[in-house]
């Protein structure tokens, strides 16, 4: 047997292009700042005061607003004021709300953290740092408009009012798990509070929640649909079908990068950051791109309001970029300090959201220290206590699951004949077994 | 078209050279290592062999990747070399299509087999035809590694066993490898294959061969005898299978981490059971199934993955196509169930010692 072609081509002496006299073509692979060992200086990094930027109208065209793609939507100055045309002028009441979402979803994934590490369930993933991003967004939306979320907006349940109770029994896969123990830990799925059924697989919800928007603009309706993915899931193909869809239909939907710098162990660099922004994605697809401070829960607001606003008046899409970082490693397998600086984290300029937003709360003199403690306390104790309630309903590896038959179901709406056999065979095999 | 290859050469016919590696040399060192550390070791020995090896992927760069396949290459080879790639399957599979149409030999990694299905257009209508439709002008060596199967509580996206989807595919070859030895050897023998090859790497096993008892410890590679690996060049071909256990009462044709739970409970059992392990499905080792299953005159086939469509399907068809008259009792499988794979019920899912048990006593009173 013979090949007419051989692998020879580019990396011996007969370089293929050699005589002529050009220079030699370079790959350029990005490396980030900062690596184990290197003391992290965002010294250089240039933050754009907040208030800075202009809000155009929510009707705006794309086109007239491209700074906003580069620029960084910020509300919260130093001191904790609220500032500029952004600034969301929030009631008390929504503001204290916002804080203790926020502070909640810290204290539930402190506590479900621990648990994985006490070999309670399989895994988790925090979303410490990134709390505004859901947060703000949620609360900025209307509760029924319909949420496609990647694993890291535990943050939206929370600000709905999930019971919490509900998201640990799908941590611990137990018998009280209405997902019946089949989706790794927080691969929630909430119909009723308009939060769609999360996907290992990354950024197969941004064309999906295009697509419920379309459905819900050909209806007539009045609900929006949201999505978020991380930065370096902007790389896969469903994202960049999301956006020509959501362009070509000019569909009711916004759709959220959440660009916390890291992708595991890969930085922002590798899904285009040394390049343009990710809100630029937006220009190219005639989309309104805005890019927002993330650990501003004011400006993610602000965003959100804006975005949804422009939707429900039929004036389009928007990709929203949430700068942030991602404080914590990328899930209870990842142990960041293998490649990245260990001080990134606390330098990181951006600050932290719960703190800051707290600032802003007791500047207005609507909070104060002693009751932000009082409240940290008391979140930590519901979450124990809900936690110690649903470990009643079981932890993974211990027993307290759903039916082992129930494993055939809801393959289909009703189970085919080779589904029922196996499921028999199963049973009869277990039972034979004297199990 | 006349020459539509980069190099001149490119279309002078050629005996089949499967890559630019240096003659084998003398192995001479032998070493206790676990799959990963083989398979490491597989890139190490290939991409100091070959200059055109690249290895790309999901973190297989400077972090090494997430189950540390990759650890150290990028720092002893260099970032033109081994590098990593933003998060597209698809486009890690298309870009590797590109470099083999270069002329290099890629190595991509698909993080979890699960999150291969993005690629799928790339692999099925590019890279497995590229030979076919450019008559030859146009190959795909690359050999996509992938860790796949369960036993880990990864729930349903870390998790599957979709080798039957590539097996199902003319064009690709598909090679599962059972212990840290075939795992080097086959890893090579792919690389420097010219034709794409999925390389599916049973994760359950990365660390120690897996019994079927998920209750009891976990068991490490070291003192197994297929762990004593040399450090430097050599092949397991593509093709072969492995006798397991000879025996003379039923054949059990099986690949992967199931090898070793069909080992141990037929070691339970106390059956004189013949365990092939295929290692490569496609091009399958007919003749030593054959072989064995003329001896036996009786077949299970175990696999974890689903069973509608799965490969045991094509496995059982062979058999009773070639060996018919040989057949003592109507060929048995094991598998996994037509469901996703199930987080909290994933031992009940996987096809463990319980239901090889009662295959291989079905099989024999008959
Ligand atoms: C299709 C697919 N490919 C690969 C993976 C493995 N994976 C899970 S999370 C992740 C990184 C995602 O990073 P990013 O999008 O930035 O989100 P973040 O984790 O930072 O929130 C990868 C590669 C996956 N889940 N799905
Ligand atoms: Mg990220």
């Amino acid at each position: 047997m013979s090949d007419r072609i051989d692998s020879d081509a580019g990396s011996d002496g007969a370089t293929p292009g050699s005589g002529r006299n050009l220079p030699p073509l370079r790959l350029h692979v990005p490396e980030p700042k900062f690596r184990p060992g290197d003391t992290a200086d965002f010294s250089d990094f240039d933050i754009p005061p907040a208030g800075a930027q202009a809000r155009p109208d929510e009707a705006a065209q794309p086109g007239e607003m491209r700074d906003l793609a580069y620029g960084l939507v910020r509300v919260l100055d130093q001191d904790g004021i609220a500032v500029g045309p952004w600034n969301p002028n929030l009631p008390a009441e929504t503001l204290l709300k916002m804080l203790r979402a926020m502070a909640l979803t810290r204290a539930f994934d402190a506590r479900m953290f621990r648990a994985q590490r006490q070999g309670k369930t399989s895994f988790y993933m925090k979303s410490t740092g990134e709390e505004a991003v859901s947060i703000g967004a949620a609360l900025a939306l209307a509760s029924d408009d319909m949420c496609f979320p990647s694993y890291r907006q535990q943050g939206i349940l929370i600000a709905r009012g999930w019971p919490i109770i509900d998201m640990m029994n799908q941590i611990y896969s137990n018998k009280g798990d209405r997902l019946k123990g089949r989706q790794l830990p927080i691969m929630y799925s909430a119909r009723e509070a308009g939060f769609f059924s999360i996907s290992g697989n990354l950024t197969t919800q941004y064309p999906q929640a295009v697509g419920w928007a379309m459905a819900s603009a050909a209806r007539g309706d009045t609900r929006i649909a949201a999505t978020w993915c991380g930065e370096g899931s902007t790389a896969e193909g469903d994202f960049h079908s999301a956006c020509t869809f959501a362009s070509v239909y000019r569909a009711p939907v916004i759709m959220n990068v959440v660009n916390n710098q890291w992708a595991i162990s890969s930085f922002s660099g590798f899904a285009g950051a040394e390049a343009t922004t990710f809100a630029a994605r937006a220009i190219g697809y005639g989309i309104a791109g805005l890019r927002v401070d993330g650990n501003d829960a004011l400006a993610v607001y602000a965003a959100t309001r804006w975005a949804a606003d422009r939707a429900r008046a039929n004036a389009g899409p928007t990709l929203i970029e949430h700068f942030t970082y991602r404080v914590e490693g990328h899930s209870t397998s990842d142990d960041p300090s293998a490649y990245r600086s260990a001080d990134e984290a606390s330098h990181w300029p951006l600050g932290d959201p719960i703190a800051r937003l707290k600032k802003h709360c007791i500047g207005l003199g609507i909070w104060d220290e002693e009751r932000h403690a009082a409240m940290d306390r008391e979140l930590a104790e519901m979450v124990r206590d809900a936690a110690r309630e649903a470990e009643k309903n079981g932890i993974l590896g211990h027993g307290l699951h759903h039916p082992m038959e129930s494993m055939f179901e809801d393959v289909f709406e009703e189970m085919p004949w080779h589904l029922r056999e196996q499921q028999q065979a199963m049973l009869d095999e277990w039972k034979a077994a004297g199990l | 078209m006349e020459g539509g290859g980069p190099v001149s050469e490119a279309n002078e016919p050629k005996a089949k050279v499967a890559s630019k590696a240096t003659e084998p040399e003398v192995v001479t060192d032998i070493q206790q290592m676990n799959m990963i550390q083989a398979i490491n070791s597989a890139l190490d020995v290939m991409m100091g062999r070959d200059p055109d090896v690249v290895v790309m992927g999901e973190d297989v760069g400077y972090f090494g990747g997430v189950f540390r396949a990759t650890a150290g290459l990028q720092q002893k080879y260099g970032k033109n070399r081994v590098f990593d790639t933003p998060i597209t399957e698809c486009g890690i599979i298309g870009v590797a299509v590109g470099m083999g149409a270069y002329g290099l030999r890629p190595v991509p990694e698909i993080q979890f087999a699960d999150y291969i299905y993005p690629a799928l257009d790339q692999l099925v209508s590019e890279a497995a035809r590229l030979r076919y439709r450019s008559a030859g002008e146009f190959i795909s060596p690359m050999t996509v590694r992938s860790p796949f199967g369960g036993g880990i509580f990864g729930g349903q996206t870390h998790s599957q066993s979709p080798e039957g989807i590539f097996t199902h595919v003319s064009g690709v070859k598909t090679v599962i490898p059972a212990t840290p030895y075939d795992a080097k050897g086959l890893l090579i023998a792919a690389i420097e294959d010219n034709d794409p090859t999925i390389f599916f790497e049973p994760k359950r096993i990365y660390n120690g061969p897996f019994d079927g008892h998920y209750d009891t410890p976990a068991k490490s590679w070291a003192g197994h005898d297929q762990a004593q690996v040399p450090t430097g060049y050599y092949r397991v071909p593509l093709g072969e299978a492995r006798v397991a256990r000879a025996g003379q009462a039923l054949t059990v044709l099986c690949y992967g981490t199931m090898v070793h739970v069909v080992e141990n409970t037929v070691a339970e059992m106390g059956v004189d059971a013949e365990i092939l392990d295929l290692r490569t499905l496609v091009p399958l080792d007919i003749e030593a199934i054959e072989r064995s299953v003329r001896k036996t005159g009786r077949c299970l086939i175990v696999h974890e993955a689903t069973r509608t469509s799965g490969f045991g399907a094509e496995l059982v068809a062979q058999v009773q196509e070639r060996c018919f008259y040989h057949l003592e009792a109507p060929i048995e499988r094991v598998t996994g169930f037509d469901t996703p794979y199930p987080h909290s019920l994933e031992w009940a899912y996987f096809p463990g010692p319980v239901r090889i048990r009662e295959a291989i006593n079905k099989i024999l009173k008959d």
